[in-house]
């Protein structure tokens, strides 16, 4: 038998790495609407419920992220173990968070799907309308987006049970 | 028309617009100033004033419901915008019970928005989910859906789930849609909830609303992942729903930007790509769609180049099809030629995804390659640093982890560091040339990345270290161990170096500090104090600083030296004896024992360079067979093993926590009643732990087992025992000086050592292999025209030389001599410029001082003849050839190159990537087809009542009313 100084030394436990995904693959994560000071105008979360102190680190992480990000440059960013898919509209940036094997160029076309969609809603859409009807933004992205896969790219059907409701009220 | 428009506006004033009534003046003023707030502490502000407002407000009684909508919008304000607004959750869980659907809906978002799943008052809403699924609006069926898909857990699945699967069958697409996903939904949350209705999903697959075949497609994309064998018949199906959408057959409301249902595509692509991949059969079903959508698809548009990409994903990962390779060759050099950012990215992902299949095409692209790895977009970077790492082999990993080094130093965000370090480490354990290189690149890691490598990795260092090459080369390793302890005492002087560092770096002066006789013992003990010093370190650090320490003295010692503390050792150990952690403590203590040893008993106890040695462990414990025998025969109760005890197999459990002997008390007695007969037969030897827990001198430990057999907790008595187990367990096993406590996870550090050594074995399987491959790229190196070339040259280098690959990889080389004649070579061609690699590497190979470069001064016949032994001398002459002509020929290739070596080179990239981005000006964002609002009118109205609010255009914030599409 030999010594045993080794063992004295590597004393610690080996720490596997863990698996950095999710536990399931999502697609979309969060939806986010900011303007160009950085203030949310919109926001809605897939993958898990975050605590308000959560939500507001991550938010302001990724917008100093993508706020710095020149026009020529990808519309895509690494962030953590998933991706940002943003592209900005007059003074409001979309920010999507998708999973990495998401299509980053599809999740950029989802954005121009929802924003022409509420552009049929609200005619010529502007910040002051997300803002006035923020849960009617909120109802399109719930019938375009349900567990953070796109469920609706109609316009029409989209935006039906909404103007139905309008009626209705 | 901007004119025009600011004329509509002066007329429009007065008049009332449509398009904000119904909202409270209060709640327009508030959504007037957030958007005028200038600074995140005014919004804040504005914020609190409100919570506080909304507080008295919603609690007052008889809140009209239209009122309250309006409050609970300006909660989810308070909330969207960071502030706390619990006090009203309670409210938005009542707006869900209201009759109107406007109500109820802003409900039930509000809700979704404030109320993770397990929040108490869930339980509050799943009465009214249950409700709504059952009403006639199907508006409130499907508000209802929706909020489930959010707030119902894994405990309320059984809740809703028979409605849900109802719901499933409703006469409203809209209804069915919701219900698929609430039941994917369900799913994701508890997979064996919805595992029986895998058929119904099926069948959604079939519905005449695409809507509901496309929401269908994720929870059977979810299935398929799970497990691809059981989905194969619904291949056919995939591909004529595919088909059928890419010939236009679904409703034009779909279509988007002249697309057909593009999203609905690319799932349906996702799917197959899945379902083809490594299946030559399901493949041919599928190649003659994708070859469609290749030709229909419109690269002219984003959503175009979308499902492109997508297809060029399927291709990459179905069964290789020769034509459609070549369509998805041409589509990914499309991409990566193009202008775009956007598409340069999808261009990289797609060469990743293609060289898997034939790594040669990565070749035609080195030039768009490096453009983009000189990119100053750190998302183009870091992807194609992803590209380089699937490509890397053993003749360009040094370019390739250097590369990644560098950026890896410039970087801050720990994550990607993290990410970046362990695939800097993964490719060197790969694919290093030399261990030499291999010993500096992770020393350049650890140096930047520091604790955010896995420990892991430094286990691997020291082992290499120690272990060196697995040849028979003594004098190579020695060689190698002196650098390294060279490097580190160098090192040393650094300010700032991480922990994790900090241990190998003790470690391996320790063992080797005075190996060579370089170094004076009391110079390497003052080192290692001063690393405990001059680094603010943790006890792991001084841990190993005192065991390097004490390795130091025995070896002196042992050899007959006397060795004198010096005075700041003796006081670094002073410290450590009265030192908090009792791990320090008694390796202080120790160390102190062994000093007054004889040197024989030193000897045995760390002897020296054993740290590869195999401990042997005597998991049997067959020295105690004496003592067992006599208790038993004392009436002591025999060993019963722990298969028996636990019910399961119990000598792989040897290493078990010890929590689970607490356990195993009250386990044990069920055993008797259900004997498993498949349990392993009882070795008596095997069972020593427990047995002498049994004998240990506690009288009536029987006794006090079946009195407290359904108490949890271990009695005092019981306790003590295990701990004397313990201690008897590693009596044998190493304690050779020291307390008996001493090394109590001793069984798990073995183990660790021992799957270390058997990657160590994987490992070098894996060198020996990718050695045959080193010569490929010296070979073939076009003409150095520009820096870029060279650097291409260097990564993109496999293919041309193939030819001369085989009969390199052909023949079976002997081992040591190949690998040496390598070493030189890599030595002399790779990376001129590197200084560290070029003085470091012949270190190796030459026993004397180093050689300059360009001069091939050993002669590697002399080599071989030195290291081939006569049983090798059959050995074709053509590999001697080739290894003495590749050294000559880097020597030549590199004769005429400017000495400035990859780095200036690479300094010339970066200005020139910079300077190419910015003249081309690449703004090729497709112009929407949108389809603008109704009229005019529209605007006019929105800009009326925007006055009359008082919200004006000429305030802080004009960008509020700009068009988003304008």
């Amino acid at each position: 038998m030999l010594g045993g100084q080794l063992i004295s030394v590597l004393r610690r436990e080996i720490v596997e790495e863990g698996d950095e995904k999710g536990v399931n693959s999502m697609g979309i994560r969060f939806v986010l609407l900011v303007n160009k000071q950085g203030q949310t105008r919109l926001a809605q979360y897939y993958a898990e419920h975050l605590t308000l102190d959560e939500r507001r680190a991550l938010e302001g992480e990724i917008v100093r992220k993508c706020l710095a990000r020149t026009e020529q440059q990808c519309s895509f960013v690494e962030h953590r173990n998933y991706k940002i898919v943003y592209r900005r509209y007059a003074s409001l940036f979309f920010l999507v968070g998708v999973d990495n094997d998401e299509n980053e160029l599809a999740i950029l076309e989802f954005i121009h799907l929802f924003v022409e969609t509420m552009d049929r809603h609200f005619g010529n859409v502007c910040e002051l309308d997300i803002m006035f009807h923020l849960e009617k933004a909120h109802f399109m992205l719930e019938e375009m987006v349900m567990n953070g896969c796109i469920v609706e790219t109609s316009k029409s059907n989209i935006l039906a049970p909404i103007q139905l409701m309008e009626k209705a009220s | 028309m901007e004119q025009l428009k600011t004329i509509g506006r002066e007329l429009a004033m007065g008049s009332q617009g449509g398009a904000w009534a119904g909202q409270s003046k209060e709640f327009l003023d508030l959504v007037k100033s957030i958007g005028e707030a200038r600074s995140k502490a005014e919004e804040d502000r504005i914020i609190l004033l409100e919570i506080e407002t909304l507080r008295r407000r919603i609690a007052e009684p008889d809140v009209p419901r239209r009122r309250m909508k309006d409050y609970i919008i300006r909660l989810v304000y308070a909330e969207m915008l960071g502030h706390d607004a619990s006090f009203g959750y309670i409210h938005a869980v009542k707006m869900t019970h209201d009759d109107s659907l406007a109500l109820k809906r802003t409900g039930y978002l509000a809700v979704t928005l404030f109320l993770s799943d397990d929040h108490d008052l869930i339980i509050l809403i799943i009465n009214t989910i249950q409700k709504d699924l059952r009403s006639d609006n199907y508006l409130i069926v499907c508000a209802a859906l929706t909020a489930a898909c959010k707030l119902i857990n894994e405990e309320t699945i059984p809740a809703v789930l028979p409605q849900v699967v109802d719901l499933l069958a409703h006469p409203k697409e809209a209804v069915r849609k919701k219900a698929v996903m609430a039941l994917h939904r369900f799913y994701q949350r508890s997979p064996s909830s919805v595992s029986h209705l895998i058929s119904n999903f099926r069948k959604k697959l079939c519905d005449n609303d695409p809507g509901v075949m496309g929401a269908s497609l994720y929870p059977l994309f979810d299935f398929i992942t799970e497990d691809v064998n059981s989905y194969k018949d619904l291949v056919t199906s995939f591909v004529s729903v595919l088909k059928q959408v890419a010939e236009r057959k679904l409703p034009k409301t779909y279509d988007y930007h002249q697309m057909p249902a593009p999203f609905i595509q690319i799932k349906l692509l996702k799917i197959l790509a899945l379902l083809g991949s490594g299946d030559k059969q399901t493949s041919g079903h599928i190649y003659n769609v994708l070859s469609d959508i290749f030709r229909k698809c419109e690269t002219s548009s984003n959503i175009g180049n979308a499902v492109l990409y997508e297809c060029i994903c399927c291709v990459s990962s179905i069964y290789p099809n020769a034509k459609l390779m070549d369509s998805a060759i041409e589509a990914t050099s499309k991409f990566l030629k193009s202008d775009s950012h956007n598409l340069k990215y999808m261009g990289i992902d797609s060469l990743g995804r293609l060289i898997k299949i034939n790594p040669d095409i990565a070749e035609e692209h080195q030039l768009a390659v490096i453009d983009c790895l000189e990119d100053p977009d750190d998302t183009l970077k870091r992807k194609t640093f992803e590209l380089l790492y699937k490509m890397t082999k053993s003749s360009n990993v040094e370019v390739i982890v250097d590369r990644m080094i560098d950026y890896m130093i410039s970087i801050n965000d720990n994550h990607y560091k993290t990410e970046i370090a362990s695939r800097c480490v993964a490719l060197a354990e790969q694919f290093a040339p030399s261990n030499q290189w291999f010993i500096q690149t992770m020393n350049k890691v650890f140096e930047h990345a520091g604790d955010l490598v896995n420990v892991r990795v430094a286990h691997n260092l020291m082992r290499l270290i120690s272990e060196g090459f697995g040849e028979d080369d003594e004098g190579a390793d020695s060689q190698l161990r002196s650098s390294a302890v060279d490097s580190y005492l160098r090192i040393l002087g650094e300010p700032k170096l991480p922990s994790l560092f900090l241990q190998v770096i003790c470690w391996v002066l320790g063992e080797y500090g005075t190996a060579d006789g370089k170094y004076a013992v009391s110079y390497i003990i003052g080192k290692l104090c001063d690393v405990t010093e001059a680094h603010l370190c943790n006890d792991t650090v001084k841990a190993y600083a005192i065991s390097a320490i004490m390795k130091i003295c025995a070896f002196e010692i042992a050899a007959g030296r006397k060795v004198e503390m010096l005075p700041e050792c003796q006081s670094f150990i002073d410290e450590l004896s009265a030192s908090h952690s009792t791990d320090l403590q008694q390796r202080a203590y120790e160390l102190q024992a062994l000093l007054s040893l004889d040197s024989q008993a030193v000897g045995s106890v760390l002897p020296l360079d054993a740290s590869c040695e195999d401990i042997e462990v005597d998991k049997e414990l067959s020295f105690l067979n004496n003592f067992v025998q006599q208790s038993i025969e004392m009436g002591a109760n025999p060993y019963l093993p722990e298969s028996e005890q636990l019910g399961m197999s119990g000598v792989s459990n040897f290493r078990s926590p010890y929590q689970q002997e607490a356990s195993s008390h009250t386990l044990r007695f069920e055993a008797y009643e259900l004997p498993k007969p498949s349990s392993i037969p009882v070795i008596p030897q095997a069972s020593v732990l427990t047995q002498t827990r049994d004998l240990v001198p506690v009288p009536g430990t029987t006794y006090y087992r079946e009195n407290n057999l359904g108490s949890k907790l271990p009695t005092g008595p019981e306790a003590s025992s295990a701990d004397v187990g313990i201690k008897l367990r590693l009596d044998g096993v190493q304690k050779k000086w020291g307390k008996p406590t001493y090394s109590s996870s001793s069984s798990g550090a073995t183990s660790a050592e021992k799957t270390t050594n058997g990657i160590g074995a994987h490992q070098d399987g894996i060198r020996s292999q990718s050695r045959d491959t080193v010569y490929d790229s010296r070979r073939q190196q076009p003409e150095v025209s520009a820096e870029k070339q060279r650097l291409a040259a260097s990564l993109f280098s496999s293919s041309a030389s193939k030819t001369e690959k085989k009969p390199t990889s052909g023949q079976r080389m002997p081992k040591g001599s190949d690998a040496n004649a390598e070493k030189s070579s890599v030595a002399r061609s790779v990376s001129p410029g590197n200084s560290e690699v070029k003085t470091a590497a012949p270190d190796l190979l030459d026993f004397g001082e180093p050689v300059p470069i360009s001069a091939p001064t050993i002669d590697p016949f002399k080599e071989l003849e030195g290291l081939i032994g006569p049983a090798q001398a059959v050995i074709d002459n053509s590999i001697t050839t080739s290894g003495v002509q590749a050294p000559d020929l880097m020597a030549t290739l590199y004769m005429d190159t400017p000495p400035s070596g990859s780095r200036s080179s690479s300094s010339g990239l970066v200005s020139e990537g910079v300077y190419s981005t910015d003249k081309g000006s690449h703004t090729a964002k497709p112009t929407p087809a949108v389809k603008k609002g109704p009229n005019l009118q529209d605007a006019l109205g929105k800009d009326a009542t925007v006055r009359q609010v008082g919200v004006t255009p000429t305030g802080n914030n004009p960008n509020l009313f700009r068009d988003l599409l304008g």
